[in-house]
């Protein structure tokens, strides 16, 4: 009961987490069809920055200024270098996005090294929020979900309360037909861009000490979220938060749980041994299939329900 | 054996809520020109979408020479003998004129998916792609990219890639969209070269290339065919004047 | 500088003579290469130009030819390189007759049993979906290698040693001259194979799918099919590729089947140029020299070769190969003398700032990662303090003078391009008229 619950909040504040990556890119791609590769690597600079700025002046600030620092380089990239790639087609803005990923983590390397650098939890936020039976729950989890949920409200705000929020709901179906009508959509995909790698920076203040913020930081997170747009649904904000949050509580659990066939199939009075047929396959714990799981859900997802589980449309 | 090419039978199409095709019915004899004129909006290119199994019907019956189609892939549909061009132009742009037609004609001749044939070593395939060539008029475009031709040239291409597989069953789609006069009257010339002897479904909106060249006129107007009959009958048919041609055609007062 | 719009074709030439020569020096150039680089180093760089162009060859049958974005191609290369040295390990320990020189085929059987198998997933979607789900099967696949080290041998992967069984008229492949040549062989085949593949119905079909798939359905094609068949080719090829990897290193470990060295065939295949058949094959030289040579040279080595992918994506996404095509065409009509200066002048000034940048890189990477070392470094033959602003100033004026005077001959450069173009566009047109 008690690893339940921790678990499952465990799990919940990862899943979080990944909805705060995944929003970014899940705005991203349905507003530019351009799926964006960098995504996680916005995220490494926003742990980058905020080290860089806590250990000067303090974590609070980081973790206004350093997100919009990350919004700054994230539409500069857009309005510099994704628009003249624009006009080639799809592919080559996904390879640009894919090489801008390679040169971000080498720059970051370039400027920190290549080793983890310690970024703190500040003093405040440290230490046990609760107490279950004999597990903590520390505090910087729960501010990591408050963060996670004040940013998914404050995005449902802005988009359908404010009019550049309805702009953008539109632009993200019809971009044309928006510019015809006297919008200036170029600079709406430049903030939108620059708003979705915000986002991803954002996340990568809070998570970057709450994980670890070194160059591998990218690589680790970047195939699951493409894992959760897609299963989620190519463009939608609720799909991603759901799946963010299927995918963060399943890996949670995986990685915790011993059980494999063979133990299954031993309580049921079977005898297995290293000899049996299969027998690799069958001692597999989850824990050692968890890593599998999410990529295992991509497959899955794409033969048989392709548009996601909340989309709208396909790729 | 039907001698009957296409028909439509009571077809029926809503894309969510809206309900786009409401009934058409349609016969198209063998070897006959029919035109499909409407109004904006009326559905003439849901119903090619339909006829070529772009899209899935929502209820009713297609046959194309005796036979179902229904739920068959564009491709079955293809090689059951009905070919279809399309309103924007749709061709391979980064092969050459000459590369395109002779795509066009590989399955019908049986080539399918070898990758042991050597494709310039098939002589049949050459020479239906020349022959192809040279009634469209491309010859002096043979090796240019399909991408740089010229639009008029282009919408040539794409009548050429459409009769190449030799299908019995030809869909036009609007070809002389966008066309200035003396290229539309090079395209009529051309379409009636190319369909002597096949069956042609053809939608569109320029009335002389319609009169021009169609035996029978099927009038579509919001998702039904209000009518179907020779071009005189339909000038001066009632509900087409009213839906269509706007209540008073100036060419039914010039006496019939 | 609009580079896309180059054909994939050879035209039809009336001539055959053109082809045999064609060919005939791509043989002779194999055969002589080792005879000019003969160092010990040199045989082991061309020995993995030779593997890496057949990998580079078999993922442009997807990208270039079939317009298929495949982050995932190194589970064909990769999978066929572990059954080519389990191979290996059984013929060794006597319980299979398989001599070295047929490794290769085993890992292209390999590769072609799981394009089969994950083609049948991966082929019923296209474009982006595609891509998305060979991330999801190479991510997949590398997660499981780590699940299963009875196969995949864990974090040490699996060796072997490639000299077993009787000598094949006195060769035994332990000297890298030996490997080279089998490698060079197997490239030789499989050139003419994926070459005569784009010859084929099959291959130009492919070719329709990629500029209008939908169209291609309404010429009596099923354009899965077309892929399919066109991925399960590739998967041989790739596999034959992975085969001579393991022959070559005598080790293949998870990394075969890696996101990362699919990422790595993506990056040197565009680089090469996917428009040109043999795009790849300069990619390949290219990503070699890159990843082997210049991380002897820098720490910065992955740092240029992705600002150079991307450049490459944002000026020249026809890659390598379609500039070598312009330059030709433009000499071919005689018109070279009217743009050689600011050519000239593009590429001074471009190495100019190059220099002063990679300076730059250079001593941010020692100060970052190697002050431990003290402060001094070595760059281009001076002897550099990095703690001293003078090495930082000549740098920064480099690149700031050089910036400058590229930006200038980069306007003149385009302007006398985009004329000497139109010209020969012009020219193009009055000859088919």
């Amino acid at each position: 009961m008690e690893f339940t619950l921790i678990t499952l909040l465990n799990g919940m504040s990862y899943g979080l987490l990944l909805f705060m990556l995944s929003s970014g890119l899940t705005l991203i791609f349905s507003m530019m069809g351009v799926l964006n590769f960098a995504h996680a690597s916005f995220y490494m600079l926003g742990a980058y920055f905020a080290y860089a700025i806590s250990i000067k002046i303090g974590f609070w600030p980081a973790l206004v200024v350093a997100p919009l620092l990350v919004g700054v380089i994230g539409a500069v990239v857009e309005r510099y270098g994704l628009r003249s790639v624009h006009k080639y087609g799809h592919i080559p803005e996904l390879l640009f996005t894919f090489g801008l990923s390679y040169v971000l983590v080498e720059l970051v390397q370039l400027i920190w090294g290549r080793a983890a650098v310690p970024y703190p939890i500040p003093a405040e936020l440290d230490g046990p929020l609760f107490t279950l039976y004999t597990t903590t729950f520390p505090i910087y989890r729960g501010f990591m979900m408050l963060i996670a949920v004040l940013m998914l409200v404050s995005i449902f705000l802005v988009l359908t309360k404010t009019r550049i929020g309805l702009v953008i709901q539109a632009a993200l179906t019809h971009p044309d037909m928006v510019e015809s009508l006297g919008h200036n959509v170029p600079r709406v995909f430049m903030l939108v861009f620059g708003g979705g790698c915000a986002l991803a920076g954002l996340a990568g203040v809070i998570g970057g000490n709450a994980f670890v913020t070194e160059p591998g930081m990218a690589a680790t997170v970047g195939s699951i979220i493409f894992v959760v747009v897609v299963v989620g649904g190519m463009g939608s904000l609720a799909g991603a938060l759901l799946a963010s949050l299927l995918i963060g509580v399943l890996q949670t659990f995986a990685v915790a749980l011993d059980h494999s066939f063979a133990t299954l199939f031993t309580s049921f009075g079977a005898v297995i041994t290293p000899d049996t047929f299969g027998y690799p396959v069958l001692n597999l714990t989850i824990s050692q299939v968890a890593p599998i799981m999410p990529y295992l859900l991509l497959v899955l997802i794409l033969i048989f329900r392709p548009r996601g589980l909340m989309g709208t449309r396909e790729g | 054996m039907s001698a009957l090419a296409l028909e439509l039978k009571d077809v029926r199409k809503s894309f969510g809520k809206s309900e786009i095709i409401r009934g058409a019915n349609l016969q198209v004899p063998k070897g006959e020109r029919f035109a499909i004129i409407g109004p904006n909006g009326a559905g003439k290119s849901t119903l090619f979408n339909l006829i070529s199994g772009r899209f899935p019907v929502s209820s009713g019956e297609i046959l194309l020479n005796g036979k179902s189609i229904l739920g068959l892939k564009p491709f079955e549909i293809n090689r059951s003998g009905l070919s279809r061009s399309f309103q924007i132009t749709n061709i391979f742009h980064r092969l050459s004129v000459y590369e395109n037609l002779r795509c066009a004609v590989l399955w019908s001749l049986g080539y399918k998916y070898s990758f042991w044939h050597r494709l310039n070593g098939l002589k049949d395939a050459h020479e239906r792609a020349e022959q192809v060539l040279e009634q469209i008029g491309l010859r002096r475009r043979r090796d240019t990219l399909a991408g740089l031709l010229t639009y008029a040239e282009q919408r040539a291409l794409e009548i050429g890639i459409t009769i190449a597989g030799g299908a019995d069953v030809i869909l036009l789609d609007e070809p002389t969209a966008g066309m200035s006069r003396s290229e539309s009257d090079a395209a009529v010339e051309l379409i009636r070269k190319v369909t002597v002897g096949k069956t042609l479904l053809m939608v569109e909106h320029d009335m002389s290339v319609v009169f021009g060249l169609a035996d029978k006129i099927a009038v579509v107007v919001y998702g039904e065919v209000i009518a179907c009959d020779k071009p005189a009958n339909i000038r001066n048919n009632q509900k087409v004047q009213e839906a269509y041609l706007g209540g008073h055609a100036p060419v039914a007062e010039a006496g019939v | 500088m609009n580079t896309m719009t180059m054909t994939n074709t050879l035209t039809y030439k009336p001539v055959n003579l053109g082809r045999w020569i064609v060919w005939g020096l791509f043989a002779l150039i194999l055969i002589v290469a080792p005879m000019i680089f003969n160092s010990g180093a040199s045989l082991s760089i061309l020995s993995q130009i030779g593997t890496v162009m057949i990998f580079g060859l078999s993922y442009n049958m997807l990208l270039g030819q079939g317009g298929m974005l495949s982050f995932g191609h190194a589970v064909y290369s990769g999978l066929g390189a572990f059954f080519a040295i389990h191979a290996m390990n059984m013929a060794a320990g006597g319980q299979i007759w398989m001599p070295v020189t047929l490794i290769p085929l085993v890992g292209g059987l390999a590769g072609m049993f799981f394009g089969i198998l994950f083609g049948y997933v991966t082929t019923k979607k296209s474009g982006t979906t595609f891509a998305m789900i060979t991330l999801g099967i190479v991510e997949l696949v590398f997660a499981c290698s780590l699940m299963f080290p009875g196969f995949f041998g864990g974090e040490g992967g699996i060796s072997t040693n490639r000299v077993y069984g009787e000598k094949f008229l006195g060769v035994t492949f332990g000297p890298q001259i030996q490997v080279y040549y089998l490698i060079a062989a197997w490239l030789f085949i499989s050139t003419i194979g994926m070459f005569a593949f784009t010859q084929t119905p099959l291959g130009r079909i492919i070719n329709a799918v990629r500029d209008n798939p939908e169209r291609v359905e309404f010429i009596g094609y099923d354009t899965q099919w077309a892929r399919y068949l066109t991925l399960i080719l590739s998967g041989f090829f790739a596999g034959i590729s992975g085969g001579l990897s393991a022959i070559n290193f005598e080790i293949v470990t998870a990394e075969n089947v890696s996101a990362l060295r699919s990422g790595g065939v993506l990056l040197f295949t565009f680089i090469g140029g996917v428009g040109f058949f043999f795009g790849p094959m300069i990619g390949a030289i290219i990503g070699v020299f890159l990843t082997v040579m210049l991380s002897d040279f820098t720490k910065a080595w992955q740092l240029y070769l992705g600002v150079f992918f991307i450049l490459i994506v944002m000026y020249a996404p026809g890659g390598i190969a379609s500039i070598i095509m312009m330059n030709l065409r433009v000499a071919k009509y005689g018109k070279y003398k009217q743009i050689w200066p600011q050519v000239v002048a593009v590429c001074i000034t471009g190495a100019v700032a190059a220099l002063g940048l990679v300076a730059l890189i250079e001593m941010m990477y020692h100060l970052t990662l190697e002050s431990v070392n003290g402060t001094e470094t070595k760059l281009f033959g001076f002897i550099v303090d990095t703690a001293k602003p003078t090495g930082w100033l000549v740098a920064g004026a480099l690149l700031a003078a050089g910036g400058a005077a590229f930006w200038l001959a980069k306007k003149s450069f385009q302007r006398v391009w985009g004329e000497v173009n139109s010209e020969i566009e012009h020219l193009i047109r009055r000859a088919e008229a």
